[in-house]
């Protein structure tokens, strides 16, 4: 495994719904790492992957791949997308309309890799429309043959937005695994937007969030998301689904990682500064939880 | 009909198929320097090209020939250096023509470009494919629609040209008589059974290229279903 660090240094004027808004991103990335780009929306996450990929000129900065200087505006370097070695899915897919899944993945390779191909269908269980327009895919399986072809040219980063939005739940954790199948298989570095806690817990070895075009928080998950002042015998973190009135108390639903839900009950006081959507630490303390083999 | 007839209508033909032909080459990497260039002066290009839209035919016709005229620089280094005589010959009519066709074949490619979603195009990119093979493999098979409404009217067009044929043409049977100067000519000398001919013929003709042109794209492109 190539062992080198891709520093990124960049900075660019954006404008967004609120107005003026500078992404400024300082980080330094190991080859062979899964990265997770976490944050709202519009926080420049998919702005700072276009970045990455040559399809967005950043005002000014660096990026260097070990040795390779993809950008610097200093000494006015600026490499295409073509001479990068990227593998970037699209939100939109951006899958090509006049080409079957397998021309659209053929397409992507240099040499065509007939066995690669073939198991990256299995994996992604495409094996079966490979001979469809991408018209009369659902909306699943063209998220799966994006991935397909952004990871078929074995790129050395791959750059994936939100790759698992529109899958169902069961489809989203196995391709979860497929995704970090790939990344050890290929060895590539990976960054991947996320939205969901969950897939970041999963996959990523290092989080960064962005909010407002800064970079809030950087490190590994466990890190970044608990709170580590916290002492607890158990300790789950998740999102908020919904919080329900019932007589004197609340019921507050947790999703937590892996898709499993907990209620919780709490008072008036505890949610004041609760609402859906927010990250929360679910922990005991006084009482053991009781462990049952099923 | 007489030889005559089969003669115009042939070289009405020849005029058409060559204007489109070379319209074609030189039409396509126009078409897409002007979708995606952000040249400054390219609305100055894109004004200058179009100008056949809103001209009279005349006016180009008479700056053509002024142009081919030896009592000019342009004309008389023409004639000295590469000994070429441009004006009423077939040459001279065809690029006269491939000039006031402009417009009909780059319009519908540069728009049929420009309402591609451009990830289409950065995904061909970051796969590593140049500028060139995108432009084959990914673009113009997604415009086809476009791409034959562009072929189809340029083609109709140039076969109805009139105006500019007839300033830098005139009108000498088998060298620069096409079919809309020999109906003027027939209805002139009260020949009205001929110029009836020619008159259907173009009139059918264009009738089923817009025909064709209409049921094609009746059909969304494939891209906007996705």
């Amino acid at each position: 495994m190539e062992n080198v660090i891709i520093h990124i240094d960049v900075k660019k004027k954006l404008l967004s719904s609120e107005g003026v808004m500078i992404l400024e991103v300082k980080s330094e990335i190991h080859t062979g790492t899964l990265t997770a780009l976490f944050g709202p929306s519009g926080a420049g996450k998919t702005t700072l992957l276009r970045i990455l990929a040559g399809l967005t000129k950043p005002d000014m900065g660096k990026i260097q791949f070990g040795d390779e200087i993809w950008f610097d505006s200093e000494r006015n370097i600026d490499l295409p997308p073509q001479k990068r070695s990227i593998g970037l899915m699209f939100q939109d897919y951006a899958l090509f309309p006049n080409m079957t899944v397998q021309q659209n993945i053929q397409f992507a390779q240099e040499e065509k890799d007939y066995s690669f191909t073939q198991n990256l269908f299995k994996i992604l269980q495409l094996t079966e429309f490979a001979n469809h327009k991408p018209v009369h895919l659902s909306g699943g399986q063209k998220q799966r043959v994006a991935l397909a072809r952004a990871i078929a040219r074995k790129p050395r980063l791959l750059l994936l937005d939100e790759p698992l939005s529109a899958l169902d739940s069961d489809m989203r954790i196995m391709l979860q695994n497929e995704i970090e199948k790939v990344h050890k298989m290929n060895k590539a570095t990976t960054m991947l937007v996320s939205h969901d806690l969950n897939e970041v817990f999963r996959l990523a070895d290092r989080v960064v969030c962005l909010e407002k075009g800064k970079v809030i928080e950087n490190g590994n998950p466990q890190q970044v998301f608990s709170d580590t002042s916290i002492s607890g015998k158990f300790q789950v973190m998740g999102q908020v689904a919904a919080i329900e009135k019932q007589d004197v108390v609340n019921i507050v639903t947790v999703t937590t990682g892996n898709n499993t839900i907990v209620k919780v009950i709490a008072f008036d006081d505890d949610i004041r500064q609760l609402s859906s959507g927010d990250r929360v630490l679910v922990f005991s303390k006084a009482f053991n939880p009781i462990i049952k083999k099923i | 009909m007489d030889a005559e007839f089969i003669q115009t209508l042939l070289l009405t033909l020849k005029l058409a198929v060559s204007t489109t032909a070379i319209l074609i080459i030189i039409g396509l990497p126009v078409a897409w320097f002007l979708a995606y260039s952000r040249f400054k002066f390219k609305p100055v290009i894109e004004a200058l090209l179009s100008m056949p839209l809103v001209l009279p035919p005349t006016v180009i016709g008479y700056y053509f020939l002024l142009a081919y005229s030896p009592r000019y620089w342009f004309g008389d280094w023409l004639g000295r250096v590469l000994n070429i005589r441009l004006a009423f010959t077939f040459e001279g009519i065809l690029i006269a023509s491939v000039i006031f066709g402009f417009p009909f074949m780059i319009q519908p490619i540069q728009s049929g470009l420009r309402s591609l979603p451009e990830s289409l195009l950065e995904a061909s990119y970051t796969l590593g494919k140049s500028e060139t093979k995108t432009f084959f493999k990914v673009l113009l098979p997604n415009i086809k629609p476009s791409l034959i409404t562009a072929i189809a009217l340029t083609f109709a067009h140039s076969i109805g040209e009139f105006g500019i044929v007839l300033m830098v043409g005139g009108n000498m049977p088998g060298v620069t008589r096409v079919a809309s100067v020999a109906i003027y000519d027939e209805v002139q000398s009260l020949n009205f059974s001929t110029a009836n001919q020619y008159a259907f013929i173009l009139f059918a003709v264009s009738f089923v290229l817009l025909t064709i042109i209409y049921s094609i794209n009746k059909k969304p492109d494939s891209w906007k279903m996705l």
